[in-house]
């Protein structure tokens, strides 16, 4: 994957795709220890042991449609590619936590990406799912909680029209504030 | 910058807006959203899809699937109107997300062209 934020939207899926109902997103990028990292926290069914094992194995997957799984061993070498690595936690019925770890400056490392994109391609096609996504870049801090939002909206679906372009603007504006006009 | 007291007004609008309109039968947009589907670009199919449904004004039920099997042709794109079969579009740009939805979401003509795979009304779900 050309971005680490499709890597990030892949790897949503699969927390998604395990009934996960509550979805944490967190996003480090400190320049003092030159790293960044990627974590995705899920309460969805999480994975047995064995699955948990063969799980960076490309050819590994649960799914019918397809006989290998490929996106765990994707950003798992690519943060190994990029002087970094994946870590898995994950407990049955409880959850899954995927960290993927990059040396910031590194060569190999993916550039980052739409983010915005991401993030709203998440929340516009998985309305009943809430995402909480929290960036920390250089010591500032962008969140946005779509349990907040679904508060204010008393109702109204979160993927309508001008809730998204609301979502679309609130998000942009926050990420340009935390870069303070620095482009990747 | 964008705050929740803006979010809090808009609120109120479609509050009465919302009384107008109902989900069922809107037309059904659905983009794949497996790895191979990211990869291929349904990421910004996706955002081609918000974007077109936002300047025309029009109402739309938009969801996801995964993987299906059919991951050379990805980035698929399907659209089912009310009544109709479920029709597979392929290799779908952002470009032509805008030919789909004028042609076929708005007037109702698939765009043979692009057709992968369809479905006949009553068929699967
Ligand atoms: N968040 C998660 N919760 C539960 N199981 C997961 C999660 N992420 C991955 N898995 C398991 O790991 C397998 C491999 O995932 P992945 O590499 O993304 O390939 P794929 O999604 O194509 O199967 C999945 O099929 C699933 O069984
Ligand atoms: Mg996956």
């Amino acid at each position: 994957m050309r971005e680490l934020s499709l890597h990030l939207l892949d790897i949503v899926q699969n927390s998604i795709a395990a009934a996960a109902d509550l979805i944490e997103i967190e996003i480090m990028e400190d320049f003092k220890s030159d790293r960044l990292s990627i974590k995705v926290t899920d309460n969805g069914r999480g994975m047995s042991r064995s699955v948990l094992q063969s799980v960076i194995d490309p050819f590994f997957t649960t799914r019918k449609t397809r006989s290998v799984g490929l996106g765990l061993s994707l950003f798992a070498q690519s943060a190994q590619r990029s002087g970094g690595d994946l870590v898995i936690r994950s407990k049955e019925g409880v959850g899954t936590e995927v960290e993927a770890v990059f040396q910031y400056s590194h060569i190999d490392r993916p550039p980052m990406g739409d983010l915005q994109g991401t993030l709203l391609t998440l929340i516009v096609l998985n309305p009943t799912i809430d995402l909480v996504y929290r960036h920390n870049y250089d010591g500032r801090d962008f969140v946005i909680d779509t349990r907040e939002i679904k508060r204010e909206l008393d109702g109204i679906p979160i993927n309508q029209g001008q809730v998204v372009s609301w979502m679309q603007d609130f998000i942009q504006e926050g990420l340009a504030q935390l870069r303070g006009g620095r482009v990747e | 910058m964008k705050s929740l007291e803006e979010l809090r007004r808009l609120r109120e609008t479609l509050q009465q807006d919302m009384l107008a309109r109902n989900g069922d039968g809107n037309p059904r947009i659905i983009v794949g959203m497996g790895t191979c589907g990211i990869a291929a670009g349904a990421r910004e199919v996706m955002q081609a899809i918000m974007q077109q449904v936002r300047e025309r004004n029009i109402t739309v039920t938009i969801s996801q699937t995964g993987c299906i099997g059919m991951c050379e042709k990805e980035p698929l794109m399907d659209v089912q109107l009310p009544g109709k079969g479920r029709i597979t579009y392929g290799h779908v740009t952002p470009k032509d997300v805008e030919s789909i939805i004028v042609q076929h979401v708005i007037n109702g003509q698939i765009v043979e062209d692009l057709v992968v795979a369809r479905l006949e009304e009553g068929e699967g779900q």
